[in-house]
């Protein structure tokens, strides 16, 4: 029995008649990926892929597996969190992953410490300034002033200069890279202090993404920002002539997701515990798969944080499901590309399906 | 004087070599509906363009509400009270109705600059209380306008001119892409507002509209404005003859 309610101006309408949000279809496809990784875990290899087969552990789930399923998305995760914002409101951002490889390497060269074993620290940078030993918030916020300026530099490129997101990002990802070979002539930078290792100890990792994700989807459902993140995707000159400075949102959103892609920075030298040059390679990518697996459209408009962290989430079980399964790396990557083409597929049928009825 | 709420001197526009506005002298009186008319490309929409400040002007003169004004961009015309109806409707099209009524001017329960928390009951109210004004008709406002038929889009369009209380409404085109019986709701709320007093300005290529709506109709042609007809004083074939260029030259209306 439909249940009517009536609109304004006396217009009844079907009240359940209404489109599952689009984070329900992903997260539907999270569940099946898991059902199908545990069938095939418990018909071939007689294990299984979700719940706890050791007698000696405790737990009904293989908590082992969960958290590492989270936890080795969780950098990429930081982000994606970013990267939807900047593609909700109608840009693409490439250069994510060359920022963290170049935010790492200044970071950690502020993280150091003094002597390793008793002897002076061989891959200190500024031991002869006595840069060495210093409290954790330095190394945090240079990397934060490093991610600021490329977000700053990216998003003023876009909003002024008239080049493609595209083209401007690309540009920013070829020389965050130079500046992360540059900074130590190549050589890896280690020995952080204990405080600065602390930040991606453990679960932390996963803590920070999960707390940045919670904070940005509040922004982006609640705030005036939020809103006109998706006015300018969806529609860039009605936000203009509907008053929306258009150009210092676009920095605003540039400038977020590169601390967001520093943070990642921290988080990930932390947890290597040292920073090479060649850090955070194909991320920029992965974060962009994460946030269109989670429904975010390239074109702008639609998506949003929660089904990013649930695109996140199917990248890590496809990941551990395929350890699970001892098939080869080599599939995954296969697999992803696959997924990938998959999500944007059923988006838009579901688009199309939703236009029709309308 | 007091009574004009809108007068433009020798308003000029070229975009590089193109001269697409040369001198028009222009003036709206209170309660007035005037329409303008004319060719595609023949300087309407950057006629209004310019008073909207979407553009910059080249030069001219612009008097609003008794004031030579000199508008920054949209937003300060808007906040001067010049409301406008797009030809492309600037709705963006994933949000829904209140975000669409309240585009760059949400209102906030707090202010913390761009995460400045949005207070969406009150838009939700206002919205309802708009539309029904307005005797506009949707079945759900939390649908995006995506989802909706033009006849609707248009409507939110116009709803959200009538939503803040404006001086002037400029509407380019409104019934342009509309069905017939669309086109009749949309004209209903133009004579809303006309009873309300409100002036109007509109962009129209549908000539039965502009002689039922209007009371004067400006005609615009190769970027000038060739004509400045009473309603009663012409008829629907004077009108063509200018805007085809048969007739030419400004007819001025007799003082």
């Amino acid at each position: 029995m439909a249940q009517t309610t009536h609109g304004v101006g006396g217009l009844s309408y079907d009240a359940k008649r209404r489109t599952w949000p689009a984070e329900f279809n992903v997260f539907l496809a999270l569940i099946i990926l898991v059902g199908a990784f545990e069938l095939i875990g418990r018909v071939f290899l007689g294990d299984s892929f979700l719940f706890n087969t050791r007698a000696n552990v405790d737990t009904i789930f293989n908590e082992a597996r969960l958290q590492i399923i989270i936890l080795q998305v969780s950098i990429v995760g930081i982000i994606a969190i970013g990267v939807t914002q900047v593609i909700i409101s109608g840009g693409i951002d490439l250069s994510s992953g060359s920022v963290v490889g170049a935010t790492a390497m200044i970071a950690m060269s502020f993280a150091q410490v003094a002597t390793v074993n008793g002897n002076p620290n061989p891959k200190a940078m500024f031991i002869e300034q006595g840069w060495t030993d210093l409290p954790v918030i330095v190394p945090v916020i240079v990397a934060i002033g490093c991610g600021l300026l490329a977000g700053l530099i990216n998003g003023t490129l876009v909003a002024y200069s008239r080049i493609p997101p595209f083209i401007a990002t690309l540009g920013m990802m070829v020389t965050a890279r130079g500046v992360a070979k540059w900074w130590s002539k190549g050589q890896p930078i280690s020995f952080p202090t204990e405080s600065f290792a602390a930040i991606g100890k453990g679960l932390m990792p996963v803590i920070i993404f999960i707390s940045l994700a919670i904070l940005f989807q509040l922004i982006l459902s609640y705030t005036r920002y939020g809103k006109h993140c998706y006015a300018i995707g969806s529609n860039e000159d009605a936000a203009r002539m509907s008053g929306i400075n258009v150009q210092n949102h676009k920095i605003l959103v540039f400038v977020i997701a590169g601390i967001l892609a520093s943070l990642a920075a921290v988080v990930l030298s932390s947890k290597n515990l040292t920073a090479q040059a060649g850090m955070g390679v194909m991320y920029e990518l992965d974060a962009i798969a994460m946030a269109v697996i989670g429904g975010v459209s390239l074109s702008g408009g639609r998506g949003s944080i929660i089904g990013t962290v649930i695109g996140a989430l199917i990248f890590g079980v496809i990941i551990s499901g395929f350890t699970f399964l001892r098939l080869d790396a080599y599939y995954q990557e296969m697999v992803k590309g696959v997924i990938i083409i998959g999500a944007v597929v059923l988006d838009q049928w579901r688009q199309r399906l939703r236009a029709m009825r309308a | 004087m007091s009574d004009i709420v809108l007068k433009t001197e020798n308003l000029t526009k070229y975009y590089g070599g193109v001269h697409a506005l040369e001198g028009a002298n222009f003036e709206l009186r209170k309660g007035e509906h005037v329409a303008i008319m004319g060719d595609n490309g023949a300087g309407k929409s950057t006629f209004v363009r310019q008073i909207t400040a979407v553009e910059q002007r080249t030069s001219g003169k612009v008097w609003f509400d008794g004031k030579e004004v000199n508008f920054a961009g949209p937003i300060a015309a808007r906040e001067a009270g010049i409301e406008t109806v797009f030809q492309n409707l600037a709705l963006a099209d994933d949000l829904d109705v209140p975000s669409n009524l309240f585009l760059g001017r949400e209102k906030v329960l707090f202010n913390l600059g761009p995460f400045s928390i949005l207070d969406r009951k009150f838009m939700r109210k206002a919205t309802e209380a708009a539309l029904i004004r307005t005797a506009v008709k949707i079945p759900n406002l939390s649908n995006t306008i995506r989802h909706m038929s033009g006849g609707q889009r248009q409507c939110v369009a116009i709803a959200r001119t009538a939503t803040f209380a404006s001086k002037l409404i400029i509407m380019d085109e409104p019934t342009a892409a509309l069905g017939v019986q669309e086109t009749m709701q949309v004209e209903n709320i133009i004579r809303t507002l006309k009873a309300n007093g409100e002036p109007l300005i509109l962009i129209s290529h549908n000539m039965r509209q502009v002689f039922d709506l209007c009371d004067r109709i400006v005609v615009f042609r190769r970027g000038k404005i060739v004509a400045n007809l009473r309603k009663q004083d012409t008829d629907g074939n004077d009108v063509v003859s200018y805007i085809t260029g048969a007739k030419t030259g400004e007819a001025e209306l007799a003082a």
